[in-house]
């Protein structure tokens, strides 16, 4: 491969892409910390910030933890975030995304109350990879195969062909 | 030159060498052109059709979801073309294939135009799903730096008063550029991002359902036709370009 001069320039760049690969690679693993978007709850338990600092907190939105209420005329929400291992308060003053709901996922940004809970002031919902049409996913719920409270859907080799004017659904 | 570079017998670089003389590709092309074009524009016309208009709405995105017809098509191009690009790349530097020079000269453009135009259709997409026009997640970031990695080829390939310069410093930003594909695809796996993680893959089911899957596929293969049909085309012109400055400059000298 190294006689001609073609073999040669092909092993450079082979050589120069496979360092450029490594070195990209090693970069990624040591900032990794740095490039994830947010924080689970879990991961505040294993590593707990310190109050005031602004930070992102995502998760799912407990299923029965929200409660709205209006404080001088602006909507409060307060909901809790799990991700199944912990959970945090949250608390945000405005308007939700339309698709915020529970057992939906939500990336928040705000800072930790020294009391432990969640102070919010920006609320980003989150959609998993899953795109159903309306029947199908009533067809899924009423048939029992999807409970819509404890999370994703089922796998979708379940469904994807699911028909539901043919099976009656 | 000649004596050290005999290895072009070899069958590999001989069946390169054969597609990279300019008046068999513009033979070979013309035909085939019209072949890639009208389906292209069939596939997109009725793909998009089908999808904004038939195929039914999200459980929960309702008809937002719309828009996956023209931004997964333009993400996976704008991928997709960015690695045609770092092929071109080594076929230049390393068999200084004439054809790939000009290939990848001319997809530079159109690989921009449609990482621009997934970046703005997952901007419109997000602002009502999500609640933001942008934000700083792994997967939205990598494609933008994808975005400017064609900025910057479309830049440095004309810079040069000596084209062969630029093919050659472009040609290394192509390759350069090319460990970003790999953190494109898999930043939705390596770390949390606000954006999905993968609805089609190569192993298990598709978790969308067959109606909406089928118009996407629909869609993904007319734009990816159209893409070559666009790129085919652009390169027959600069390949024309190329053959009447070289009869001009020969006239010229001539008289």
């Amino acid at each position: 491969m190294l006689r001609t001069r073609k073999g040669r320039r092909l092993a450079v760049v082979l050589l120069c892409l496979m360092g450029l690969g490594t070195a990209a690679g090693l970069t990624l693993l040591a900032f990794s910390d740095n490039l994830v978007f947010f924080v689970t709850p879990g991961d505040l338990a294993d590593k707990p910030q310190p109050a005031g600092r602004m930070l992102r907190l995502g998760g799912l939105v407990e299923t029965g933890s929200v409660t709205r209420a209006r404080n001088d005329g602006k909507p409060v929400a307060r909901f809790r975030v799990t991700d199944g291992r912990a959970a945090v308060d949250v608390e945000f003053a405005g308007i939700l995304p339309d698709l915020f709901r529970e057992g939906q996922g939500v990336v928040t940004l705000g800072m930790l109350r020294p009391d432990g809970s969640f102070l919010a002031s920006e609320v980003l919902a989150k959609h998993d990879e899953t795109y159903m049409p309306p029947e199908v996913a009533e067809a899924l719920k009423k048939s029992g195969q999807w409970k819509p409270e404890s999370g994703a859907a089922p796998p979708a080799g379940n469904w994807n062909t699911l028909n539901p004017r043919k099976s009656g659904g | 030159m000649g004596a050290v570079d005999s290895s072009s017998s070899s069958p590999v670089a001989r069946s390169l060498h054969r597609f990279a003389n300019p008046g068999r590709f513009l033979r070979i092309s013309g035909r085939v052109l019209p072949f890639v074009a009208i389906p292209a524009l069939v596939l997109t016309l009725g793909g998009l059709a089908w999808g904004l208009f038939f195929a039914p709405a999200d459980y929960q995105q309702g008809d937002a979801v719309r828009i996956i017809y023209i931004h997964v098509p333009s993400a996976w191009l704008a991928s997709g073309g960015y690695l045609a690009l770092a092929v071109c790349a080594v076929l230049s530097l390393v068999w200084r294939h004439p054809l790939a020079d000009l290939a990848a000269v001319e997809i530079g453009p159109v690989g921009a135009a449609f990482t621009a135009l997934c970046l703005a259709t997952g901007s419109l997409w997000g602002k009502p799903m999500w609640g933001a026009w942008w934000v700083w997640d792994a997967r939205l970031t990598s494609v933008l730096v994808l975005f400017f990695l064609y900025l910057g080829h479309i830049a440095l390939v004309r810079a040069f008063d000596d084209p062969t310069r630029g093919y050659r410093a472009g040609a290394i930003l192509a390759l350069v550029g090319v460990v970003n594909l790999p953190v494109i695809k898999f930043s939705v796996d390596w770390w949390n991002t606000l954006h999905q993680p993968a609805t089609l893959s190569v192993s298990g089911a598709p978790s969308m359902h067959v109606d909406m899957l089928w118009p996407l596929l629909v869609c993904i293969l007319g734009f990816s036709l159209g893409f070559a049909a666009i790129v085919m085309a652009r390169l027959r012109a600069a390949v024309m370009e190329r053959r009447i400055r070289g009869l001009l400059l020969a006239g010229a000298q001539g008289a």
